[in-house]
């Protein structure tokens, strides 16, 4: 199995790369921005499951490149992970566009512009598994995080329906939805232990529902009720709340 | 955010920062203030607690792997549970290892730990061929017993205090078996099994679990456990079956009732000798890393492991008071751990010597500190010390008088700007 990372310097894809490698004992193509420390994780990798791994360059926001990006790799994956993601600055946004613009651009115009490219190819072979990470953010619009939120949620959408049209073909799309994970990202925050899941408990709880054939995974899993709940509360009471 | 130690007390509101490479390394190391390292938070006390701490468990990549000597280099946030699902079905193991394989290599060095062969094998030092240090100058020393060797002895055992340990090369040794031949006796009391200790010295593994509580007659009573590498048998076993604790305990489930019924019953429980049984190797060295989150155990106050180390001629008498003074205070401590250590190393701060070392934990409570202090005296009367790696109150006062050479070791810290740089409470403290 041929497994390609898309934005694998995150610690939610450096769980799933592990995860695929040991499992799996899958062949790894790498993609970021920063070569370096992919390089690292490839050998990594090799050394600890005794597959190969290779780093690639890439870019999510350079929408141009991302056709040469997949063409280039001389034996297509069987799995794509989309990983990359940026949280941004919610209070920065509000006030510099720039910034707003950054955090829909990763989250979502990025994965649109590379994942119809993939899409296509996945379709006229017939084959494939997209794994998209999207985040349970994308689910209710909320004061303290709706531009990283409606990013995301868009993702949703957008994998709903790429999945939706890849069917018939056989190919699948698994649309995974993490709470609290326990990254960088979050290193600072004081999160509540029950609901903050580690990067591999997200990779297991992801393979696993790839293997189960899936559609939508919450991690953790507990996090589905949750949002069951935060999704029923009317408009008109929930935009009195402090979220 | 709130950070505290394997104990759960103390808890310390902290800046926290992580490096995944060395240049964010050096930017976090750049900024005004000191700090101090932090991986997976496995030792007991404070030794990794400070206002501000680095994160270095995203530092974790295996570097180079020699498959003909079983020699490893990996950064200083890989874990020795990463090591060994790596390595072990290849047929390498660690040739020190703790009571838990969810440390990262990093502190394992900086606490020189030391494992049930430390009477054959020494400290995790022994496996450490050479290490890379950063200096709060930005500089890159390597460090090992040849290359500035005093530096080296400083750092294991050195509890972080003496640079960043950015990378390490480890020797691993052959094994040929995932298994673990097993002896387990029951012994009456402490000078059964002190002598059987004694009895065993070619044996690679040996530890005891002792109940604390017991008194008179069965002062001391203990499992004694000796364990070699099986010659043959797989590489690889299934997973062990792991439960959790889900929920802090109220604190007063664990008292002197309870814990002592437990230990009767487990005690009651163990035939007189089991000889020769296969162990998986995961079960015989981390019983307790099967259950996740075992130091919820002791309630929201938390707990504190109390290790000491008597030379051995005084043992016998030094852990008899200390194990009457115990179960005569009736502070519910749980199985002891009692081991005969090999000789001490050149290390400036690493904890063995000859001599019997016993572990004991206690529920943080009010009376517990100032009876942990009248321990302290039996210790240092005896002429033995503590484990910083486990402590979280001992006096500047008790550290200097048991550790001879901390002298040397402060000295250093001050002639390389260590002491501006790298601080924990502990080393607060502790004064040094």
């Amino acid at each position: 199995m041929d497994v390609l990372i898309l934005g694998a310097n995150s610690d939610i894809a450096q769980a799933l790369a592990r995860e695929f490698a040991q499992a799996e004992r899958a062949h790894l193509i790498l993609a970021s921005r920063d070569l370096e420390l992919l390089a690292k994780q490839a050998r990594d990798l090799e050394i600890r499951f005794q597959i190969k791994a290779r780093p690639l360059y890439f870019d999510a926001t350079d929408f141009a490149s991302h056709a040469g990006f997949y063409d280039s790799l001389d034996l297509k994956p069987d799995v794509v992970i989309l990983a990359f993601g940026y949280q941004g600055d919610q209070k920065r946004a509000q006030e510099d566009f720039g910034e707003a613009h950054r955090i829909i651009s990763v989250n979502f115009v990025g994965a649109v512009s590379i994942l119809e490219i993939i899409a296509h190819d996945f379709e006229v072979r017939g084959h494939g598994c997209i794994i998209g990470i999207s985040s349970v953010a994308g689910e209710r619009g909320r004061q303290s995080n709706y531009l990283y939120g409606a990013a995301k949620g868009a993702l949703s959408l957008y994998l709903g329906g790429l999945r939706n049209r890849l069917h018939p073909r056989g190919v699948r799309v698994l649309t995974v939805l993490p709470g609290f994970v326990a990254t960088k990202m979050t290193e600072q925050l004081d999160l509540p232990e029950k609901l903050l899941a580690t990067p591999e408990e997200v990779a297991e709880d992801v393979y696993r529902a790839f293997t189960r054939g899936k559609e939508k995974v919450y991690t953790k899993g507990r996090w589905k009720w949750i949002m069951w709940i935060i999704k029923a509360i009317p408009e008109k009471l929930f935009k009195r709340l402090k979220l | 955010m709130k950070l505290s130690g394997w104990g759960r007390y103390p808890v310390v509101d902290s800046q926290v920062q992580s490096f995944a490479s060395l240049a964010e390394l050096r930017h976090c190391l750049a900024a005004a203030g000191d700090l101090i390292v932090h991986a997976m938070g496995r030792s007991y006390g404070d030794s990794a607690l400070h206002d501000r701490v680095l994160y270095s468990r995203r530092f974790n990549k295996i570097l180079d792997f020699e498959p003909q000597t079983g020699t490893v280099t990996c950064e200083a946030g890989v874990t020795l549970a990463d090591l060994l699902e790596a390595f072990l079905p290849r047929g390498w193991f660690l040739p020190v290892i703790p009571g838990t394989k969810f440390i990262s290599v990093g502190g394992a060095i900086a606490s020189d730990v030391h494992g049930k062969n430390h009477h054959r094998e020494g400290c995790f030092s022994e496996c450490v061929k050479a290490l890379e240090l950063l200096l709060p100058n930005g500089q890159m020393m390597r460090v090992s017993r040849k290359e500035n060797r005093h530096l080296f002895q400083a750092t294991c055992g050195g509890m972080g205090l003496t640079g960043i340990i950015t990378t390490a090369t480890l020797r691993l040794r052959p094994i040929r078996s995932a298994y673990i031949r097993e002896t387990r006796q029951r012994c009456a009391n402490l000078q059964e099994v002190f002598a059987l200790f004694e009895t065993n010295p070619e044996t690679t593994y040996s530890v005891a679990w002792i109940d604390c509580l017991t008194s008179g007659e069965r002062l001391g009573r203990s499992i004694l456990m000796l364990g070699e590498h099986a010659e043959s048998g797989p590489l690889r076993f299934p997973p062990p079956r792991s439960l959790s604790i889900p929920l802090e305990l109220p604190a007063f489930v664990l008292n002197k009732h309870s814990v002592a019924l437990f230990n009767h019953l487990y005690y009651r429980g163990k035939p007189d000798l089991v000889a020769g049984r296969l162990t998986p190797l995961e079960d015989f060295f981390f019983p307790l890393d099967r259950i996740g989150n075992w130091n919820r155990m002791y309630g929201h106050r938390g707990f504190t492991q109390y290790q000491l180390v008597l030379p051995q001629q005084s043992s016998l008498v030094g852990i008899t008071e200390i194990l009457q003074r115990t179960s005569a205070s009736g502070l519910g401590s749980f199985l002891g751990v009692l081991k005969l250590f090999g000789a001490a190393n050149d290390n400036l701060l690493s904890f063995p010597m000859q001599g019997y070392t016993l572990a004991i934990d206690f529920k943080i409570e009010e009376k517990l500190f100032p009876f942990l202090d009248e321990l302290d005296r039996v210790v240092l009367d005896h002429g033995g010390r503590l484990y910083l790696t486990k402590d979280v109150r001992m006096s500047r006062k008790t550290f200097c008088k048991s550790y001879p050479r901390w002298q040397e070791f402060t000295a250093l810290r001050e002639r390389l700007g260590l002491k501006e740089k790298f601080n924990s409470r502990q080393s607060r403290r502790l004064g040094v």
